[in-house]
């Protein structure tokens, strides 16, 4: 079958070539195998591929970076339903299933069914791999939320975009708050190179065995997906060591583990009979886990923020995903103003980043979180992890959702307002803790 | 190694509890077991909490003594009242989701597939008729559309059993139940039709008070699946709680049920008949000789 396909030259409707499939083989190589390369490929450890690999520099979309990091990923199985701006991502996978690097690979029902089938697919012990967005996330979100419970170490990255009604197609981040709390780790990518290294590391990450949870890849979508930007690769000649399915907290589902205690035993399977404290020690052994990968993070990642101009810094601006890329920017024109302004990025939402973050802004004046969402989530999490360990003034704001664009302007007003007082356009008073109205406060912290 | 699993490492044996022991010493693993041979071998399915008289309860158990090879067979399952029972039996089980059973299922037989290529590893999904035909409706008729390669068996009990007796899709038009207060409105669902047209390879109903049959369609969609492409099984294994059948006139009134709109029916496709006859030895698939060319 894949001979067929490759033999014919692929067009859109249009009668444009498909320039992100592989070049139809010459007449003379018309037998070519179209796996060869990918049976080429030389397995290497994740320490050499993320640390000591030469990497060459290419400019390209998001969606062309993730479908590079699946390259070098040995990913068995992959499924795809489409949904806008994550359609790419998962067409581009389905050309590396036609080129043999990923094994198995289907377009699903829709999300619910994919995310199922995923789950399917991990208890089957073989590296799974999907994308989806917005609301596909939410149609998703049953089976996600279960993932972690089960223990099933898959990749799931989204291309993040609008939820709710009115619906559009356009960037916002709002599902994140939502995947949050599924128990699963989540990375937050800046640009098409962190979703590049975030989704190979990823998946050694997942499949820990003091881990073994699933990693969701975010970025927020089309800025990231659409747009191009330079990435480093290692030679698409190497690959990581494929999934051990014997590793793992919990067997996996093959009939080669002894059958009786998985089926009797596990508390995973069974419902109405559980007792509340085995549901309970099952989720704290869960969040423990997502606490043991920190030190995975730290070692493939280089912990789980990144900083810039923070030491001596009166403003912290924190921020993750796209909004990092505008802090930065951000920060340069603070710079140049005379306001000594640092940022800190956090790579890694779950686990978070509480320690680092306690000890970063303990002598900060004022924080500054700007999100791509109406309502904050971030700040909430900044909120709480650092209180009672600085008396920063902290701004929840600014916000931009819906596919606003974040100019660098609206950040630097609210650092402006922020340090002298000057009441700010954009973000209400009620979103600005510390060092105000408690009763706003309160407010606040009760409608985010 | 699949039969490896079940033995006990040298020496751990005698302080294994026993009904570990005669799981491994009496257990069907590696044998061919029949339901004529009932209560002369230790079964996968003993203990369940199931209610007194569970016609559902009955089916599971058979269908797992007729399962060809239970050393390497996997169940999958939703919410409802079978799995209170699956879940104790003696081989992996996932309980998942809500409705997601065939969608898990899809991903775990090409999961298996990818690991151990021809070697048999059949994945048996068995769920209720709400999780089936209900909320678990789109992932099983995509799940055949695509020809994935597992058996499918609804228990349809024609109701929600597990959830104390509502209205399911199976339900039969003017059936007074919970959220059906003045009877059903619409008739039950062809479920056998839709298997047939998303191409099923093997389509069967069956009642539990016939071991025999019901064994026999067990085997039948478990190696056609493994071989040719989706199977289902719609079996009637009935609630006598939600349904007020005394426990005595279960067997009953499986057979009046029988008799008025379960009547036995098996469908196989070409490519099903040539796998039993040429694979697996069912003799009454084989190509019958053609008379005319003997004669001449």
């Amino acid at each position: 079958m894949s001979d067929a396909l490759e033999s014919e030259v692929k067009t859109n409707p249009q009668g444009d070539p498909i320039t992100a499939a592989p070049a139809p083989p010459s007449a003379q190589s018309g037998k070519k195998d179209p796996h060869a390369e990918a049976k080429r490929q030389k397995v290497v450890t994740p320490e050499y591929m993320f640390h000591e690999a030469p990497r060459e520099k290419e400019f390209i979309t998001g969606s062309e970076a993730a479908k590079e990091a699946v390259r070098r990923s040995n990913v068995d199985l992959s499924i795809a339903y489409p949904i806008t701006p994550q359609s790419e991502t998962m067409q581009l996978i389905g050309v590396l299933y036609g080129e043999g690097y990923v094994k198995e690979y289907y377009r699903g029902e829709e999300e619910y069914g994919v995310m199922s089938a995923i789950a399917g697919g991990s208890r089957a012990g073989v590296r799974c791999f999907t994308a989806t967005a917005g609301p596909g996330t939410l149609r998703g979100l049953e089976p996600i939320a279960s993932w972690p419970g089960h223990r099933l170490p898959a990749v799931c990255m989204f291309t993040c975009r609008v939820v709710n009604a009115p619906l559009a197609i356009q960037p916002d981040n709002i599902e994140m708050a939502y995947l949050l709390h599924c128990g699963m780790i989540i990375f937050h990518a800046e640009n098409q190179q962190d979703l590049f290294d975030y989704i190979m590391m990823a998946f050694i990450i997942s499949e820990k065995n003091d881990v073994t949870l699933p990693v969701g890849v975010c970025c927020d979508g089309f800025f990231v997906t659409h747009a191009r930007g330079y990435c480093s690769m290692q030679d698409k000649g190497l690959k990581l060591p494929e999934r051990e399915a014997w590793r793992g907290a919990v067997p996996v589902l093959d009939a080669e583990n002894p059958p009786a205690r998985l089926s009797r035993d596990a508390p995973v399977q069974k419902s109405n009979f559980m007792a509340y404290n085995i549901h309970a020690v099952w989720q704290q052994e869960v969040w423990a886990a997502v606490e043991r990968s920190r030190k995975y993070i730290d070692q493939y990642m280089d912990g789980l923020i990144e900083t810039q101009n923070v030491d001596e810094a009166d403003v912290l601006l924190i921020a993750s995903g796209s909004a990092a890329a505008q802090c930065r920017e951000a920060v340069r024109e603070c710079t140049a103003k005379g306001i000594k302004a640092g940022l800190i990025k956090i790579k890694s939402l779950r686990p978070f980043p509480t320690k680092e973050l306690r000890q970063l802004c303990s002598k900060a004046k004022l924080i500054v979180v700007p999100e791509f969402n109406y309502v904050g989530w971030l700040a909430k999490e900044v909120a709480t992890a650092i209180y009672g360990y600085s008396n920063a003034k902290i701004v929840g704001g600014p916000h931009v959702y819906g596919g606003m664009s974040m100019p660098v302007e609206m950040i630097v007003d609210e650092v402006i307002c922020g340090l002298s007082g000057k009441r700010s356009s954009t973000v209400p008073s009620s979103a600005i803790m510390g060092q105000v109205d408690p009763d706003a406060v309160a407010h606040f912290m009760q409608n985010i | 190694m699949s039969l490896n699993y079940v033995e006990f490492t040298p020496g751990f044996d005698r302080w294994m509890p026993k009904e570990y022991r005669d799981m491994v010493h009496h257990g069907p693993f590696g044998k061919k077991t029949s339901v004529s041979q009932v209560g002369t071998f230790k079964e996968i399915l003993e203990e369940h909490p199931m209610c007194a008289g569970c016609a559902m309860t009955l089916f599971i158990r058979l269908a797992m003594i007729a399962f060809p090879n239970p050393e390497d067979t996997i169940t999958v399952g939703t919410a409802g009242c079978g799995r209170l029972a699956i879940s104790q039996a003696a081989i992996p089980f996932v309980y998942g989701n809500y409705g997601d059973q065939n969608g898990v299922a899809s991903g775990l037989t090409r999961g298996l597939k990818l690991r151990f290529g021809d070697k048999p590893k059949d994945v048996v999904v068995m769920a209720g008729d709400g999780g089936m035909a209900d909320i678990g409706f789109a992932q099983t008729l995509h799940s055949w559309f695509r020809k994935e390669k597992f058996t499918t068996i609804m228990l349809d009990n024609e109701v929600y059993g597990n959830t104390g007796g509502q209205e399911s899709g199976m339900t039969n038009k003017g059936q007074v139940l919970k959220m059906a207060p003045v009877g059903k409105k619409f008739e039950k669902m062809d479920m056998l039709g839709m298997a047939k047209v998303a191409g099923c390879a093997y389509v069967a109903t069956v009642v539990p008070n016939n071991p025999r049959r019901v064994e026999s369609v067990i085997k039948k969609a478990v190696l056609i699946a493994r071989e040719v492409g989706p199977t289902y099984i719609q079996a009637y294994t009935s609630c006598n709680i939600e349904y007020a059948i005394p426990t005595d006139k279960v067997m009953e009134d499986a057979k009046d049920v029988e008799n008025d709109r379960y009547k036995f029916s098996e469908y196989l496709s070409d490519d099903a008949r040539q796998c039993l006859g040429e694979l697996y030895g069912y003799k009454e698939y084989l190509p019958k000789p053609e008379k005319t060319l003997a004669k001449s």
